[in-house]
């Protein structure tokens, strides 16, 4: 019988899992509330769905444009073509699209609903500061992503905090001036209570959920990370990779990375409409150390003889 | 990949198919009698290598089996890296047989030490007149898919969708054409 060399880590999964029952158990909590509370709940939903679904359906264009990332062909980059085509073999998965964003700040997103509908992009500065097996480690790192369908699964889990979050808006303004729900409510002769309990609750569970959904975003880095770094059998080049890239980001402040922020911005959901970035950008990403250290351990791991 | 691996976000390694590649020596025949195409005499196996000392130790037991492999059937080894950080071990032996026991025996030796997922792919070229079309076998699918190469960074499509015609019902041909990754600069020859 052959040797297992590649062992999970059952820690990780376990805590993952955990994150994401707390969101299933707050989203629950917090529709029950809901239909407690007012009974015309379904306008709200239909809106967040609205979006979820836009977001689910054209998250590779969403993420690309934010990027400014192009698809670029086989002969307009043979070479990372021809990295993606060979980690896709030893990891028996479709080759996705692969797109360049012109811009000098380091970084790599994968995006896609599924692996078929998949983009990977890489902007020039990671290709200029990478060496190629720090650049196929970064690869392997966000093919990981495609094939965890990450972003299937971080826009279903920020489902709720975008409901939670649409709704204490809608309520806070139309508190403000005094339209929408508060004054036919006060019609009936319910008053205002009911409409401050849902924007409590509502700030609440977006408040909540928002933490949650970092939390699994980076359990899901972790976990890309150990994929990836399996993949190429070389843990010490992503761990290189993200040491150049991490301390390049938190210095060079340009133009391009103030353009990057005010599409987060804008976006309901950070961590989805982005898509899946390598650095850690916006808290979405554990710490350098952490990821660092997971990288040495699977290193040990790979290194036991016999 | 499963419902429970895609909500832990895990995946397993894929580890390799081996026993396809025995079917190769009777595709030969064909390849030769339909379209005048025999082996070259080569055949190369790549692989990813894998940082610290258990894979050191597992490549020095390779070495160990390729030299005695090499003594008995008389066939000469060469190996070297790729511009991509994967192994070839390129062999040299006039007999097709010989060339898939000796790639047979790489694979094999990789996997009992548990890195049979690091195997890439294992190419056996077959040359007649002026053309040269390589058998890529993929080690994740268990297929194959034909790869020519006509002048520089070209493909030789119609040569290859030949082949495919002609092998079909003896070799598992890779079925999905997106797959047939050309791969250039290969250290054969």
């Amino acid at each position: 019988m052959a040797i297992t060399r590649f062992p999970e880590d059952k820690g990780l999964s376990a805590r993952m899992g955990l994150t994401m029952f707390l969101l299933g158990l707050l989203y629950v909590v917090f529709v029950a509330v809901l239909f407690v509370v007012i009974k015309s709940v379904l306008f709200v939903l239909v809106l967040a769905g609205g979006l979820l679904f836009a977001q689910y359906f054209f998250s590779d264009k969403i993420a690309l444009f934010s990027m400014g990332a192009k698809e670029v062909t086989r002969e307009q980059a043979p070479e990372l073509h021809a990295m993606v085509e060979r980690l896709c073999v030893m990891a028996d998965m479709p080759k996705p699209r692969v797109a360049i964003a012109n811009t000098d700040v380091p970084n790599a997103f994968a995006t896609g609903r599924t692996p078929e509908a998949a983009v990977v992009a890489v902007t020039r500065g990671i290709m200029h500061r990478l060496e190629p097996q720090e650049l196929e480690a970064v690869l392997a790192h966000e093919l990981s992503h495609v094939a965890h369908r990450d972003v299937a699964v971080m826009t279903i889990a920020s489902f709720l905090g975008l409901v939670a979050g649409l709704l204490t808006r809608v309520l806070f303004y139309s508190g403000i001036y005094g339209g929408g729900f508060g004054g036919r409510d006060d019609r009936d002769g319910g008053g205002a209570a009911p409409v401050m309990v849902i924007m409590l609750v509502s700030a609440l569970v977006y408040v909540i959920s928002f933490l949650l959904t970092r939390a699994l975003s980076r359990y899901r880095e972790l976990s890309a990370d150990r994929s990836g770094a399996i993949l190429t059998g070389a843990p010490s080049q992503l761990a290189s990779a993200l040491t150049k890239i991490s301390g390049d980001m938190g210095r060079i402040p340009t133009r391009d990375l103030r353009k990057a922020e005010t599409v987060n911005a804008l976006a309901f959901a950070p961590a989805v409409s982005k898509g899946f970035s390598l650095s850690s950008m916006f808290d979405t990403h554990p710490p350098l150390q952490q990821r660092l250290d997971q990288l040495a351990e699977i290193e040990a791991e790979l290194g036991k003889s016999g | 990949m499963s419902l429970l691996d895609t909500i832990l976000g895990r995946t397993k390694p894929k580890g390799p198919q081996l026993s396809a590649l025995f079917s190769l020596p009777a595709a030969a025949v064909t390849l030769e009698t339909a379209a005048g195409l025999k082996t070259s005499g080569q055949a190369a196996v790549a692989f990813k290598t894998v940082s610290g000392g258990g894979f050191a130790a597992t490549t020095t037991d390779l070495d160990a089996l390729l030299e005695l492999s090499a003594k008995e059937s008389d066939s000469k080894l060469k190996q070297s890296e790729d511009s991509y950080g994967y192994h070839w071990i390129v062999i040299t032996d006039p007999e097709l047989e010989d060339l898939v026991g000796t790639a047979h025996a790489i694979n094999t030796t990789l996997e009992e030490q548990g890195f049979g997922p690091q195997l890439l792919c294992s190419v056996f070229p077959f040359a007649g007149g002026t053309q040269t079309v390589n058998m890529v076998y993929l080690y994740k699918r268990g297929t194959f898919y034909p790869f020519a190469s006509a002048a520089k960074e070209t493909r030789d499509n119609q040569l290859e969708l030949k082949v495919r015609a002609l092998l079909d019902h003896e070799l598992p041909i890779e079925k999905d054409l997106a797959r047939w990754y050309p791969l250039w600069g290969l250290p054969l020859g």
